[in-house]
């Protein structure tokens, strides 16, 4: 959309007015990304130039990132720490669709008695604090052998997901119009027809911006990760920090260490913030 | 003798009872999993902060009755948690939101780029919180290699070793860096969904632009600015990646959820008592969510009735 000259007169903007906020949003903008730039960079340093006053220009070199990658004995390493991760969270992610799924269909389409109880019984759950659990946790996990396994994060981030999942669900198939249904419902199509064939390609977008927050939320996950599963089998997080307490500080190590660990998250949020927000706020206002 | 309309309301009322449970049985799976997952951990908690139970120097279990309640009602340190805890979620949630909405009314226009523009501002939101955290330890904040402090030293002055000196603020502002994208998103979701004719006709009988942010805006934001103070004071209370990286719960930093930690599997390892601090914290959680969730409701009320 372009603004005429009296679309601007209207809203009390000049050309020029509007062309400096656009600058002042560039520089925040630049501002806010500042800290991610200079990590990504220092990633390109060797630890020399890192650990000494800040510098702009430096010859890059890729000798850390192969370092950071190379296996130590003993050590969690940067593949395992992937793999794992990916495994842990696409596991966890699944089954929290496979489970919200039919709960905010339950509580959207044609809703049970008492369904805002229920929606507020799932969001109450988010209010507890993880760590007045993890004692608990520890103990049980201890006790059916699930300490140091993939299995006992997989159970607690689709706990952990599993009430924002249904929260942003039931608003989108509260999208799909009653009409479509009742008409599916007349010409005999059954249940499993109907979530199908009529609300499946209504809600998809939907079910893709739920399972994306999901991922950023257990992929970030690090106090569970640390505390109940913190040596072979741990994920990425868990990696970045043993990158800080076994091998001393080096600051291009590091950095390199942690651009690999967030870039998985960034480019997926990248490619759907405005689907990922649209999902957020329509749980609540519409 | 049979009497067929008690007969046919029973058959009715049979139909609608099977019906109703028809339509309740897609939500019991995520229902049981999270009432195992959630709730059966507290009650463990609940009898665990009964006992006097430590596992480093070994003691008990022996039951105690409330005396580890009595202890930490008081309990300097977990009160001075309590302090933190409160000024800190309260600040970063407060401080996001108006960054956020600065941030999403600059982002509401039509600018040269203003498409990366915001995929830049939201990066900050997708960093993990540990790398966030080392992130503004090390390169940012830190006396002798930070970026901050360079460009103090370029201006002729000391430097600050921001972490040690200021650990409270520096926590604060490493969250509010990371969720004043988010608050800017939601703030953003609403700015767009204003309905513009209203706002043209407010533009064609000449109101001031603070008029038009004051009296109609704003008010139509209000559901969005309730909903990003929810969502940030749930995950804004449970801090814990951030502290663990930058001052390891040192002074002036540890909040509730870093000081049951401690206290328990985070080297305390007094079982009893750390159990007892997170049914404390519980309660008063019950009470915040209580809360914030008739928030929510009075959102979910101004939505059609279903």
């Amino acid at each position: 959309m372009n603004l005429t000259a009296r679309d601007r007169a209207l809203r009390g903007e000049s050309r020029w007015g509007t062309a400096a906020l656009g600058i002042v949003t560039w520089l925040v903008a630049a501002l806010f990304f500042f800290p991610v730039f200079w990590m990504v960079l220092n990633s390109f340093k060797t630890e020399l130039v890192a650990n000494a006053k800040p510098v702009l220009f430096f010859e890059p070199t890729l000798e850390r990132w192969q370092a950071v990658t190379e296996e130590t004995r003993g050590l969690l390493s940067f593949s395992e720490a992937f793999s794992n991760s990916f495994f842990i969270v696409i596991v966890s992610t699944l089954i929290v669709l496979l489970l919200a799924i039919p709960a905010a269909y339950a509580l959207s389409i044609y809703p049970i008695k008492g369904w805002r109880d229920v929606l507020f019984f799932f969001i109450s759950t988010k209010f507890l604090p993880i760590v007045a659990a993890i004692l608990p946790l520890w103990i049980i996990a201890r006790d059916l052998g699930l300490l140091n396994t993939s299995q006992v994060l997989i159970i607690l981030y689709t706990a952990m997901n599993l009430p924002l999942a249904i929260w942003m669900l039931r608003s989108f198939f509260g999208e799909v119009p009653r009409e479509l249904i009742e008409a599916a419902q007349m010409d005999g199509t059954g249940l499993y027809g109907q979530i199908k064939d009529v609300m499946l390609p209504i809600v998809a977008p939907g079910i893709a911006a739920t399972a994306l927050l999901c991922f950023i939320f257990a992929w970030n996950e690090f106090f569970l990760a640390v505390q109940l599963n913190p040596v072979d089998s741990s994920t990425v997080p868990v990696w970045v920090s043993t990158n800080v307490t076994t091998r001393g500080n080096f600051m291009a190590k590091i950095s390199a260490a942690s651009t690999l660990a967030v870039l998985p998250v960034v480019i997926a949020g990248w490619l759907a913030q405005k689907r990922m927000i649209r999902g957020l706020s329509m749980g609540a206002i519409k | 003798m049979a009497d067929p309309g008690a007969e046919r309301a029973a058959a009715i009322k049979a139909f609608q009872r099977r019906d109703a449970w028809r339509r309740r049985l897609p939500l019991l799976p995520a229902l049981l999993f999270t009432i195992l997952v959630t709730q059966v951990p507290f009650i463990f908690n609940i009898a665990f902060s009964l006992l006097d139970w430590k596992i480093v120097p070994p003691r008990g279990p022996d039951f105690v009755g409330l005396e580890n309640f009595l202890e930490g009602y008081s309990n300097t340190f977990f009160l001075n948690a309590v302090t933190i805890s409160v000024f800190m979620t309260a600040a970063a949630v407060l401080l996001s939101v108006l960054v956020g909405t600065a941030l999403a009314l600059l982002l509401d226009r039509q600018f040269f780029g203003r498409g990366i523009a915001r995929t830049l501002l939201i990066t900050p939101f997708l960093i993990m919180p540990v790398v966030a955290g080392l992130l503004w330890k090390n390169q940012m904040f830190s006396s002798t290699f930070g970026v901050l402090n360079a460009v103090i030293e370029a201006f002729g002055l000391d430097a600050i070793p921001f972490v040690e000196r200021y650990p409270f603020w520096s926590i604060v502002v490493v969250l509010v860096w990371q969720w004043s994208p988010f608050m800017m998103l939601i703030i953003l979701a609403g700015l767009q969904g204003q309905p513009t004719d209203i706002l043209e006709a407010a533009r064609v009988d000449r109101a001031s632009g603070r008029a038009i942010f004051a009296q109609l805006t704003l008010p139509m934001l209000r559901p969005y600015l309730e909903l990003g103070i929810v969502l940030g004071s749930i995950y804004l209370l449970q801090v814990f990646d951030h502290i663990e990286v930058m001052t390891g719960g040192g002074p002036g930093s540890t909040n509730v959820p870093y000081f049951v930690y401690q206290r328990s599997i985070g080297g305390g390892w007094d079982f009893g008592q750390a159990s007892a601090y997170a049914i404390i914290v519980v309660i008063a959680s019950m009470i915040i969510a209580t809360f914030a969730l008739r928030v929510l409701s009075s959102l979910f009320q101004r939505q059609e009735p279903v």
